[in-house]
Parts: C-alpha cells; structure tokens; sequence
C-alpha cells in the first residue's frame, strides 16, 4: 500500500483500463491537451495518443450521445462531464438513450459507458455549478451510480464501472481530488464491486450513513462525538446504486439511532429514500427517528459564509446526533 | 433478367412489403391491436429502400420513430415487426419498444428512437466506432424535417464534421413536422443549407424517385467509404397519411395530397421497369401479391404469439456481468 492522492488514484483507475482493454477511451472538455480540467487525465493523452483521448468541443448532449452510440456498437467510452452540474445540458441522453436502451431492444443493445466526474457542491461556484446530482439520476431504473470518497474507493470502483456492461456513474468530488489515502500497488487490479457499501469506523450507539464529500464530515465529527463519549458508526455508502441495504440494516440493528448526512438537497434527496426503507424494513431496532442533514432547500449562494451555512456542516450534524441520542 | 434488373424488381418487391406492411398496420391500429403512437412511412418507401439499395448489409442503419420500413429493408421479418407493434414476445424487441423502437442487431437497425433528434448524436458514436476500428463501414443517420432544429442534431453535425466521421445524415423531409411546415419552422430557406454551417458537402434527392436516390447514395456513401467524412442529403418526400394514426392532417390540402400521389414512388418504378420491357403486369401482381400475404400472415403471425411474460419485467434492465 502507498499514499496517494483521490486524483492519481482516477489518473491509475483510467491508464491501466486503457492500458487493459483497447475498447475503452476517454473523451470530454480539456481531457487531452489541458490534461483535464482537474488533472485527473494528466499524461493520458501522451501515453495512449490522440485517438483514444478525445478532447470535445462543448456539445454535452453531443458527446454523451456519442459516447452511448459507440457504447452500442461495443466501444467502452469513459465520458468525462467536467461537472455534472453541466451533465444537465446531456440530461436527455443520459437518462433516455444510456438506461433505456436494453429495455427498448428487448435486449439485444447493452451500453457499457462510464460518465465520470466532479459533482456536487466545491467552493463558491454559485447556484448553476453546484448541483448534487445523484438524487436525480438514481430516479431513472438502468444506471448504476457510485460516490467514491476516498483514493481507494475512487480507483477501485472507476475500473469496476468501466468494466461493467451497463451505463455507471462515477460521482467523484472536486473537493476530494488532492485528499490522501492509501491504496494498493499498480500491480494488484484494485476492483471495488458497486453496490457495496463499506463502515469506515465502527461504533456502538450511532449509525451516521454517508457518502462522497460528507464521509470527511462525518469521520470527524465522530472524533468529536468520541470525545463526548458517543460512539459513532460511520457507514460509506459508495454506491448510490445500487443501494447497500444490508449494511444499513446490519449497522441500525447495533446501534438503533441513524442520522443520514448527504451533499444533496433535502426534497427527493437520497437520504428520503434511505429514511424509507429503514423504517420500513427494521422499524422494531428504531429508539429514535432517523435524522437526516442535507443542504439548505434554496439555491446555492456564493457568499462565503452563506454557502457554509447552507452545506451538511459539523454544528448541524452534531446537533441531529445528540438528538437521536436524547443528549 | 440481368443482375441489376432483378435486384431494381427485388427492390421494388421491398417498397411493396412496406406499403402493404404499413397499409395492413394501420388497419390493425384502427382495430386497437396496437397500442400508443403509430407512425407510417406509406408514400416514402423510395427514401429507405434506395438507401439499401446503395449500402451493404453491414453498414449501419439509425432513424427516429417511423422506423417500420427501415426494420424491414434491413431484414427484419414483417412477422417480428408485426408481432412487435402487437407487444408480443416475438417481436423484434420482444414487445418491449412498440412501433417507435424497433431494434435488429443481426441486420444492423439500431433503432427506433422517439426524442426528436436525440439519436443524431449516436449515428455520429457509431460512425466514431466505425473509423475507431478503421473500418469501411458506413453509418446511416435518417431523420425528419423537424429534427433538424433540434440543439442534439447541431452538435451532432459539428462533431461529425470536426472528428471526420463515416456517417450520412439522411433528412426525410416530407414537409411537414407533424402539423407544422417548414417554412413555419425553419429560418433557412432550404434543410439542406443546415449543412453548409457545418462545412457539411450536402445534395438534394427527389425522395419520390427509387433509382435517383439510389445512385446518388451509392455515390456519396462511396465516396465515404473511400475516406471518412460526413455528408448530407435532404430528400424530398412526401407522406400519404398523417403524421400519426392520431392526426387527420387537417393542415394541408386534399389538392396537394393528390398532387404528390401522381408522384407515387411505387407506381414510378413499375412504370419505368415496364417501360423498358424489365416487368410485365403478372410479375407486378404476383410481387404485390405476395407482399400483402407477408403483411397478412404477419398479423396472423403476431395474434397467434405469446405476451412477454410477467416474471421477466426485470430482466431487461441490466445484464449481468462486466467483460472479461
């Protein structure tokens, strides 16, 4: 195992899938020749040359239909949105032609695509560049969705998308790409499977279920929260889709009280759904209702201290914590 | 009969199929055997069946929602397509797309798709493929004059043209997007002129005659194949029924209906190959025959067929497994 940072983790997730399987290649804005707009693509381009990383022009919906074209016809493109807040302009072929098109062709057309990238909220983007967007996307049957949080996760869970026959996204987060963690040598073919969710700390008297940028959050308001004698449990989703339910069920059974904290926003928000279906499945194990910490339900604003306050942060999470534990 | 001749009666047998398939779905569609939107191709059969005429077997064919014809100059079975619009489990889509999806991966139909435009961005994925693998195939992209306002169908040219790819944009261009022309549409004088903004090289087929849109495919596909690039055509075609079997076409004339029948693709084609001695009246009867026997026994075909089965509602969401 060696140190290395949520970028270079995509960066090795994607040369060695290149490397592996000459079907794949990568296309987006500024992949090529600017190296990706956040590095992430850095010396791909030098490596495996111009025909297999594309840079586009910027066409969305374009090249992520594209994208699912050659999909169709056996090609495993990986679609880099630069955001998937810009995802939106693509929202037709994403969530039409991408999941629909088994179904529509009784079969015979599978779409093995990857759309990657950042998503949710970064630091004062303002209201059109900070959109969670794994709430909308897990409403349409025929995408898998994974949220990695952490260089491990992102490296293994990127190689599984691209290798798995059927349209993944893989919600990375910007704010995530310098963040540290250690992962297996280049050598050892890290695949993390999708729909496998993972406790990142074990604990007794909470369960507080995450994913993507608020694993950080949580991770360490369970520092604080073990300070204060409350031990947390904390669950990483990693898969929006499909959903790890029995983690969830195992870990609700220990300790009781749940909190959901999540990037997105609360109506139609993913913890919604994680609400439903724990009451509904274990609702007995339930000492307290479950809580969740989403955004504020407003547009995002870019003043500085506007947007922390709107953003799951650690005063509200501790405040939801203490409350499912009657503290 | 030479080669060439027999392949031109085969092809008009082909435009036969579709017109008596399309007459026979919608009188099905009258009786409520088939369900949802039903849009027919009766009066363009010369656009699609000049296109096979002028491409091989494995080129690719994509189009929107009036999709019957191209299914069936493809080599999908009038049974299947049939059985298709019936929602049987026999269908070319196992009766999960209906009339606006028919898909046929054997014979290189790759839908059927009902977002206006949405599918122009995939011709162009395929055709990326195509050159990808350095193959001589080429991918053909038909769509209607309403598409060609679509913000899918610009990106897709520009990306087309800048990338170089093997795909011929093909605009059906009846005249009419559903009820509204071109000329209240479009802020170019002519479809074909969209092209030109893409530095697209671009033609103008009369999409009423089979053998005018034949060669002037086979030379453009051709010239495709010889060295990647996009090209365009607008053909000028006209649909006898509505732009559904829920519209009356209350927004155009019985005069111009009549006056674009005179220009029956089907009725043009005999008259040529009669004129040169290449048909006589009994082999018309017996292809127009047999083609309303294929249309009928595909009726009996699709009653006769199974539902697709409850069990397997789930079935057709993922596939299982990842490669290698």
């Amino acid at each position: 195992m060696r140190e290395i940072t949520y970028r270079q983790a995509l960066n090795e997730a994607l040369a060695e899938e290149l490397e592996r399987d000459p079907d794949v290649f990568l296309m987006g804005e500024e992949v090529a020749e600017y190296n990706g707009a956040y590095k992430v693509s850095q010396g791909l381009l030098e490596r495996f040359g111009a025909n297999r990383i594309i840079d586009t022009p910027i066409s969305e919906n374009g090249f992520a239909g594209m994208g699912i074209g050659a999909a169709m016809v056996g090609l495993r493109p990986v679609v880099e949105f630069m955001t998937f807040s810009f995802s939106l302009v693509a929202f037709d072929q994403v969530v039409n032609n991408a999941p629909n098109m088994l179904t529509m062709s009784g079969g015979q057309f599978n779409v093995p695509i990857t759309f990657r990238g950042p998503n949710g909220p970064a630091h004062q983007l303002g209201a059109t560049h900070s959109h969670a967007t794994e709430c909308l996307y897990a409403n349409f049957p025929g995408l898998k969705i994974c949220t990695p949080a952490t260089p491990r996760d992102a490296k293994g869970l990127l190689k599984t998308a691209i290798r798995d026959n059927n349209p993944v996204l893989v919600l990375e987060a910007e704010l995530l790409y310098s963040s540290k963690g250690m992962v297996e040598p280049p050598d050892e073919d890290l695949l993390i499977p999708l729909g496998q969710a993972e406790v990142k700390r074990e604990g007794s008297d909470v369960s507080i279920i995450c994913y993507a940028q608020t694993v950080p959050l949580a991770l360490n308001a369970a520092q604080q929260l073990e300070e204060e004698d409350i031990s947390a449990e904390i669950i990483d989703l990693r898969s929006i889709k499909p959903l790890d339910e029995q983690a969830i069920f195992n870990s609700v059974a220990k300790t009781h009280r749940v909190v959901i904290v999540e990037q997105d926003r609360p109506f139609c928000g993913v913890g919604a759904e994680i609400s439903y279906r724990i009451q509904k499945n274990i609702f007995d194990e339930l000492d307290a209702p479950v809580l969740r910490v989403s955004q504020e339900d407003v547009p995002m604003p870019y003043n500085e201290r506007l947007e922390k306050a709107v953003l799951p942060n650690m005063e509200r999470l501790m405040a939801a914590v203490k409350k499912v534990c009657y503290s | 009969m030479q080669q060439a001749e027999r392949d031109e009666v085969e092809m008009l047998s082909l435009m036969l199929l579709v017109r008596r398939f399309e007459e026979r779905a919608s009188q099905q569609y009258q009786s409520q055997k088939i369900g949802g939107f039903c849009h027919l191709y009766i009066g363009q059969e010369a656009v699609v069946v000049g296109a096979a005429a002028a491409t091989r077997p494995d080129d690719y064919f994509i189009t929107a929602y009036r999709d019957h014809a191209h299914a069936l100059v493809k080599g999908t079975s009038a049974n299947a397509c049939m059985a298709e619009l019936f929602g049987k489990e026999t269908g070319c889509s196992k009766g999960l797309g209906g009339s606006m999806h028919f898909f046929d991966r054997k014979n290189h139909m790759y839908g059927g798709h009902a977002i206006v435009g949405a599918h122009v961005p995939l011709a162009v994925g395929m055709a990326f493929a195509s050159k990808y693998r350095g193959e001589d195939r080429v991918t053909l992209c038909f769509f209607g004059d309403g598409a060609i306002n679509q913000g899918a169908f610009h990106e897709a040219l520009n990306l087309a043209a800048l990338y170089k790819l093997p795909v011929l944009f093909i605009c059906e261009n009846n005249l009419f997007a559903m009820g509204t022309s071109v000329q209240r549409s479009t802020s170019l004088k002519q479809i074909v002129d969209r092209a030109e903004g893409y530095d697209i090289p671009a033609d103008i087929v009369d999409g009423m005659n089979f053998r005018e849109v034949r060669d002037k495919m086979a030379e453009i596909v051709g010239s495709i194949r010889k060295e990647p690039h996009p090209a365009f055509i607008e053909a000028r075609t006209y649909r006898y029924r509505g732009h559904s079997m829920s519209d009356p076409a209350s927004y155009r004339t019985k005069d111009e209906l009549e006056k674009y029948r005179l220009d029956d693709p089907i009725i043009r084609l005999r008259a040529q190959l009669t004129r040169e001695g290449k048909l006589t009246n009994e082999q018309f009867d017996k292809i127009d025959r047999e083609a309303k026997e294929a249309a009928l026994a595909s009726v009996k075909f699709a009653e006769e067929s199974a539902e697709p089965p409850l069990d397997k509602l789930y079935d057709y969401t993922f596939v299982n497994g990842s490669k290698r």
